[in-house]
């Protein structure tokens, strides 16, 4: 009995901490319609901020007053630099769509981990415990910590605070008016970007008091971001985006179930929370307490961006496949083995771009089956001693079974919901991968995955890889030219009118996931045999970041847009990384430039240029015929 | 004249408001027929449960003879109803030809296919439609490019690509200059009269409305108020206080001479 009672006290702190995180990026959401992954740096910079300031205030102040002045400083850094993200970088993203605001934003988040670790370090950093709350509380022959009776109190009070301000006062009534409907807003002369910055900073806020008020419990580091977020995220998708009220029940929701849940799924209760999610979202598609997404209308797509004539990309086809197929005559083992892995990221980004650039589908969460298929070929191999053909058979069947499990669900929502919910599911895979010591071989993974005998040497291994990613990435540019491809992006075009030409949107999207998640699973596979390793990280979500940088500075628009992308990523990854020690920085940066100034990228850039280049020498039919109509 | 379209009793309410109470109606072969009403009468609402947009709450919808109330609109468009929409809907990245490839390809079940090449499916047989909406020699064109007129010249090809028996067309002509107006209609009755094919339509210009609709049907709040030949509705005083007010029944003949 006082065991299940500590246990659910457990939960209940947990999930003070997880409101506060929640609610402000559910604030930020339903006011700006940016899903903000920079929330996670803002709690742990004021995790950071805690245990910086609270040493010099407790000298000046005393241990108490200081210890809290420490809290209300850090919580005024964090709003500061939530402000500082809204006006520097939110403000120009308000028109983009989802994907690229959560990549700008995931671009912040991995400057600021650079910068954490540039001036704090990289070791974790223990701060002191709460004055007056470092005792415990007896129930029964459990003890409990104090401090924890305190944070499950905080809750609560932060939910009556904002709900006080959001229904008490002019500011809160703008920002529950925001929420509804930002034009009218700004119609009816509120000042919008004041509105929208001082709502980063009380999202801010409230993130860094969550991170000021954990540092008693656990130490700053700097990878509390990415597991915060992920856990904000599922709670604000399982509450409705937007609603404040759908966070408070959804935080106590996950933080019971991760209490209690650990005798049943001792090895990972994110699953379970996953399971929980995955069954709110089937029967409530936006959340216990969200709103239907209005997607935009009258978007009708743009035509694909055509870089070169058909015959010049046949002459160009042509030359590089003479290269590809030369090259390990003219090139070192070294470069060889840069080239199988511009092959295998160029697959990879392809894979993606064929649901997300032409079908429209938002994926936040495209390692989980590049990941699958690494880990369905390294542990067929490792555990059961299968040869590499058969493995790289296995490794895309596995990958391709878990999208049609995952794309079951995920195909059913719309916009931002589906975006977080493959983002879920790619960490939910992360961490059994992590935790599933035994079987996955845990935070190492599994070694000693070479390929078979005859295809040992790096030259014959690099033409197994060529033969195989370029017939993928031929089929998949096959089937975006066939009459699957042209449904997806029918799809993306107008749904409406699919479903008006008797089309079945969801089995044919349902189709082209399953396809694209073989694709990257065979990308996967390889990509085992060529580093002869896996680990977790070909599950994390550096490794979907990657996925969407190569599709983004190619350029989502073109069909050859990802092959750019996946072929200068790795180059600059392999030439760039080892000059510098903020190789995160300098990704950020560039995903924020790609995002602000071209968000079309390469692809878009060259076939404006080669557009231009064109008009001047002869006119365009459309110029002609307004010539003619014209009586000239 | 057989009846094609048989509506009985229709209602659907939103979240108490009454958008269209116990509306009945038929609908013949080859018939044209208009749907009016001032805004909010509950014209959209009603053409949206025809199309499968919206389920109805009450009442059967039935097309020669078999119940299609409550299907989804891909359904509804397989025992051959095509639909145009207020806001005219193609796929923007496509070429004019390719938007009605992709119909043609759904209709004979093929949009699933992986391999074989898009642009050569069924490209005469587009044409052939696009030259009957005179969009020939945009065949080629990006639909996003396209003048809006011609972006429902589209639709039209499209919405034939299945030989309907039944057109539903959004306001047709809205968004569009007075003169192209009598063009697009002119276009669509004679591809119907040639077909067969029945039409139904919702229209705010009356000049059209009364140019072109064999019988008209008037709702206001949601109900039927009146419905007959052009002359019978213009004759009738309900129709005159809906649209006018009882002060200026002068207007009424203005709008429809």
């Amino acid at each position: 009995m006082w065991e299940i009672t500590t246990q659910v006290l457990t939960g209940l702190a947990s999930a003070s901490n997880l409101f506060l995180v929640a609610c402000g990026l559910t604030l930020i959401f339903g006011v700006t319609r940016v899903v903000n992954f920079a929330h996670g740096s803002i709690y742990m910079l004021g995790a950071y901020a805690m245990v910086t300031f609270v040493s010099p205030m407790r000298e000046y102040l005393g241990p108490t007053l200081g210890f809290w002045a420490a809290v209300a400083a850090s919580v005024i850094f964090a709003a500061v630099v939530a402000a500082l993200i809204e006006v520097v970088l939110l403000r120009r993203l308000y028109r983009s769509n989802h994907l690229f605001q959560l990549l700008a934003t995931f671009g912040v988040v991995l400057i600021v981990q650079d910068l954490v670790i540039l001036v704090w370090g990289a070791d974790d950093i223990l701060g002191p415990r709460a004055p007056g709350l470092t005792g415990f509380v007896s129930l029964g022959e459990h003890r409990f910590p104090a401090y924890s009776i305190f944070m499950i109190a905080v809750g609560p009070v932060v939910f009556l605070a904002l709900w006080l301000i959001l229904h008490r006062t002019r500011w809160g009534t703008l920002i529950r008016a925001a929420s509804q409907d930002k034009e009218m807003v700004g119609l009816l002369g509120a000042r919008d970007k004041l509105l929208m910055t001082s709502v980063l900073a009380l999202g801010g806020a409230l993130a860094g008091l969550a991170g000021a008020l954990q540092i008693p419990m656990q130490p700053a580091n700097a990878f509390m971001d990415v597991s915060i977020i992920t856990e904000a995220f599922v709670i604000t998708v399982i509450g409705g985006m937007g609603s404040m009220t759908g966070a408070f029940l959804a935080a106590i929701l996950v933080g019971l179930i991760q209490a209690l849940g650990i005798q049943l799924f001792p090895k990972s209760t994110l699953v379970l929370v996953f399971l929980v999610m995955a069954i709110v979202l089937v029967i409530r598609p936006w959340g216990l307490l969200g709103r239907p997404e209005v997607e935009a209308g009258g978007a009708m797509g743009e035509p694909p961006e055509r870089i070169l004539s058909p015959n010049t990309t046949r002459f160009a086809l042509a030359a590089l496949a003479i290269f590809l197929l030369l090259a390990p005559q003219f090139m070192s083992e070294y470069h060889v083995g840069l080239l199988i892995e511009v092959l295998l990221m160029s697959l990879f980004a392809f894979s993606l771009n064929f649901i997300l650039g032409n079908g429209g589908l938002v994926s936040f969460g495209h390692a989980a089956y590049f990941g699958l298929g690494a880990y369905g070929a390294a542990l067929a191999v490792y555990h059961w001693r299968w040869p590499m053909e058969a493995a790289l058979v296995l490794g895309p069947l596995v990958a391709a079974a878990g999208a049609l499990v995952f794309g079951w669900f995920v195909l059913r929502l719309a916009g931002v919901y589906a975006a977080m919910l493959t983002l879920a599911i790619a960490q939910i895979l992360w961490s059994l991968a992590f935790q599933w010591n035994e079987f996955s071989g845990g935070d190492n993974g599994v070694n000693g995955i070479w390929p078979s005998a005859w295809a040992q040497s790096r030259v014959v291994f690099y033409y197994v890889v060529l033969l195989l990613s370029v017939a993928a990435i031929g089929a998949l540019w096959r089937a975006t030219k066939a009459p699957l491809g042209y449904t997806l992006r029918a799809g993306r075009d107008s749904p409406r009118r699919c479903e008006a030409i008797g089309i079945n949107l969801l089995t044919h999207r349902w189709a082209g996931f399953v396809l694209a998640g073989a694709a990257a699973g065979l990308s996967g596979a390889l990509f085992a045999f060529s580093k002869g390793t896996v680990d977790t990280h070909v599950l994390s979500v550096h490794m979907t970041v990657d996925s969407l940088v190569m599709v983004l500075i190619g350029g989502v628009n073109a069909i050859t847009g990802p092959l750019m992308g996946g072929t200068i990523y790795p180059l600059l990854k392999a030439y760039i990384m080892p000059l510098t020690d903020a190789w995160r920085m300098f990704l950020g940066a560039v995903i924020l430039l790609t995002v602000l100034l071209f968000p079309q990228g390469l692809a878009g850039f060259l076939s404006k240029f080669s557009r231009r280049f064109n008009s001047s020498t002869e006119p365009t039919s459309v110029s002609l015929r307004v010539a003619s109509e014209r009586g000239q | 004249m057989t009846t094609l379209l048989e509506v009985r009793d229709l209602s659907k309410s939103f979240g108490g408001v009454k958008a269209v109470s116990n509306v009945s109606f038929e609908l013949g072969a080859s018939e044209m027929v208009a749907i009016i009403g001032p805004n909010g009468a509950g014209k959209s609402t009603c053409f949206n449960m025809l199309g499968g947009q919206l389920v109805p709450d009450t009442g059967g919808i039935s097309l020669n003879g078999r119940s299609i109330g409550g299907l989804p609109p891909r359904a509804i468009w397989r025992l051959g109803v095509g639909r145009t929409f207020q806001v005219a809907s193609t796929f923007g990245s496509m070429t004019v030809c390719e938007n009605v490839q992709m119909a043609l390809a759904s209709l004979r079940s093929e949009t699933a296919r992986p391999w074989s090449r898009m642009q050569d499916l069924y490209r005469d047989e587009a044409l052939q439609l696009l030259e009957r909406v005179q969009m020939l020699e945009h065949a080629d064109r990006s639909c996003a490019t396209l003048a809006y007129g011609d972006v429902k010249r589209v639709e039209i090809a499209i919405a034939l690509t299945n030989a309907p028996s039944l057109l539903l067309m959004d306001e047709p002509t809205a968004g569009m200059a007075p003169k192209e107006r009598f063009g697009l209609m002119e276009l669509v009755t004679s591809v119907v009269a040639e077909r067969s094919v029945a039409v139904l339509f919702t229209e705010h210009d009356m000049d059209v409305v009364f140019g072109y609709a064999h019988r008209i049907i008037v709702l206001d709040r949601g109900q039927i108020v009146a419905a007959g030949s052009p002359a019978e509705v213009r004759a009738s005083p309900k129709v005159r206080q809906i649209y006018l007010g009882d002060e200026d029944p002068g207007s009424m003949e203005r709008v429809t001479a």
